[in-house]
C-alpha cells in the first residue's frame, strides 16, 4: 500500500532577488504524529535545503515558530497536520510583518515595542537589601501572574487588523506585558509606562476585535489587559482633571 | 543593544489585501463597527433637530416628526437601532472581560455575565416601554 502523502503549499521570498512572494508545492509524507514544523523540517532536509523558517524549542515555549497555517496564525511546532482535514495546507509567514526571507519575518518593530513599555519592575526607591525581598501575597500574584505566560510569539499581531492597518499602534503583547508590571505589586513604574500605554498609538486605537485573545497559544488575553487599561486610564484621567484634590 | 537589523530595501511590506475584512466574522463585525459610528452620529444630530423643533413649540415639532416618517428616514432609524444594539452587546461583552465577576473561587462565565447584562438591557427597555404607554394613556 501506497505511503500516504500531503501537501505543503508553502510561501517563497529570496530577497534582493524576487518582487514578491512566491509559492511553492512540496508533497511529504503524511505522519499522523506530525506537526507542520516537521512537515517542514522533512522539506529542508530532504527535499530543499533552500527553505528557511525559524524555530528552536519545538515545544511551544520559545514563541519563534509562528506562521500563518491555512490563513491563520499559529505556532507551527504545535499544528498537527492530523487537525487539518485536507490534502493541502498552506504555509506562509506571519501577516502585518516585512517579510525577511521565505517564512521568516522582521519582528525589530515588535521588539522595540515591547522595549518601549518597560517590561521590568520599576522602583522609585530601592530598599536596601538589608531589609530582604519584596514579599508578594498569592492574590497579589495572580493580578498578574497570566500576563506573564507571553513567549513573544507575535501570533497576537499578526491576528490583529487595528495594527495592520496602523502599524504605529504598540499592539496586543506589548500592552499585555505592560499591563503585566502595572499590576504587580512591586512595580512603581505605572506613571513611566502611561504616555505609551494610553498615548495616541496605544491602547485607544483598540476597537476591541478580540482576535488577539482568540490566537494566543498561551491564553494570555491581552484583549482583557487592553480593555482593563482603558478603563484604567480613564479612572485616572477622571481623578486628575474633574476631582483635583483626589490625586494623589 | 539594537542587535542587526536586516536591510530594509531587500525586506517584502506585504499589504493588506482590499478583501482583508471578508475573511472573519470578528473582522466583518469590526468594521460594521467602525461604519456605525455614521449612522450614531446622524441619529444623534436628527435628535438634536428635534428638541431644537421642540423648543419652539408643538407646530414645528409634529411638522419635523412627520418629515421622519418618510420611509427613508424610518429604514434609516431601524438601521440606527440595529447598529445601537450591536453597541451595547459589545460593551457587555467588554464590561464581562474587564470586571470579571469572582466569587470566592468561582469566575462567573464571560458569555454568562454578558448574557445577564442584555437580559437586563431587554428588562429595562420593557418597563420603560410599558411606562411610556401608560403615561400617553
Ligand atoms: S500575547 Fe499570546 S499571542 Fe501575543 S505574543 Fe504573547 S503569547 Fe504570543
Ligand atoms: S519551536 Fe518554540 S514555540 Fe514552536
Amino acid at each position: 500500500m501506497a505511503e500516504p502523502t500531503i501537501t505543503l503549499n508553502v510561501t517563497r521570498y529570496r530577497p534582493g532577488q524576487d518582487q514578491a512572494p512566491t509559492s511553492q508545492r512540496y508533497t511529504i509524507p503524511y505522519k499522523n504524529d506530525w506537526v507542520v514544523l516537521d512537515a517542514l523540517n522533512y522539506i529542508k532536509d530532504q527535499l530543499d535545503g533552500t527553505l528557511s523558517y525559524r524555530w528552536s524549542c519545538r515545544m511551544g515555549v520559545c514563541g519563534s515558530c509562528g506562521m500563518m497555517v491555512n490563513g491563520v496564525p499559529k505556532l507551527t511546532c504545535a499544528a498537527f497536520l492530523r487537525d487539518y482535514q485536507q490534502q493541502e495546507i498552506r504555509v506562509e509567514p506571519l501577516t502585518n510583518f516585512p517579510v525577511i526571507r521565505d517564512l521568516v519575518i522582521d519582528m525589530s518593530d515588535f521588539m522595540d515595542k515591547l522595549k518601549s513599555v518597560k517590561p521590568w519592575i520599576i522602583r522609585k526607591t530601592e530598599k536596601p537589601l538589608s531589609e530582604g525581598e519584596y514579599l508578594q501575597s498569592p492574590a497579589e500574584l495572580e493580578a498578574y501572574q497570566q500576563f506573564t505566560q507571553c513567549i513573544n510569539c507575535m501570533l497576537c499581531y499578526a491576528a490583529c487588523p487595528v495594527y495592520g492597518l496602523e502599524p504605529d499602534f504598540i499592539g496586543p503583547a506589548a500592552i499585555a506585558l505592560g499591563y503585566r508590571y502595572n499590576m504587580d505589586s512591586r512595580d512603581e513604574g505605572k506613571d513611566l509606562r502611561k504616555d505609551i500605554l494610553t498615548g495616541h498609538d496605544g491602547v485607544w486605537q483598540c476597537t476591541f476585535v478580540g482576535e488577539c485573545t482568540e490566537v494566543c497559544p498561551k491564553h494570555v488575553d491581552p484583549a482583557a489587559a487592553i480593555q482593563r487599561t482603558k478603563v484604567d486610564a480613564a479612572k485616572d484621567w477622571f481623578t486628575s482633571y474633574l476631582l483635583p484634590w483626589g490625586q494623589k | 543593544m539594537n542587535g542587526t537589523r536586516p536591510d530594509k530595501s531587500k525586506l517584502y511590506y506585504p499589504k493588506m489585501p482590499a478583501t482583508w475584512w471578508l475573511k472573519k466574522s470578528s473582522y466583518l463585525l469590526f468594521m460594521l463597527r467602525e461604519l456605525s459610528s455614521v449612522f450614531i452620529a446622524i441619529f444623534l444630530v436628527v435628535y438634536l433637530m428635534q428638541v431644537y423643533q421642540l423648543s419652539r413649540g408643538p407646530e414645528a415639532y409634529v411638522a419635523f416628526a412627520q418629515k421622519l416618517s418618510a420611509p427613508g428616514w424610518v429604514i434609516f432609524h431601524i438601521l440606527a437601532l440595529v447598529f445601537s444594539l450591536f453597541h451595547s452587546i459589545t460593551w457587555f461583552q467588554s464590561t464581562a472581560v474587564v470586571m470579571p465577576l469572582r466569587i470566592g473561587a468561582w469566575e462567573m462565565p464571560r458569555q454568562l455575565m454578558t448574557g445577564l447584562n442584555v437580559a437586563a438591557l431587554i428588562a429595562v427597555s420593557i418597563v420603560i416601554l410599558i411606562l411610556f404607554n401608560t403615561l400617553r394613556g
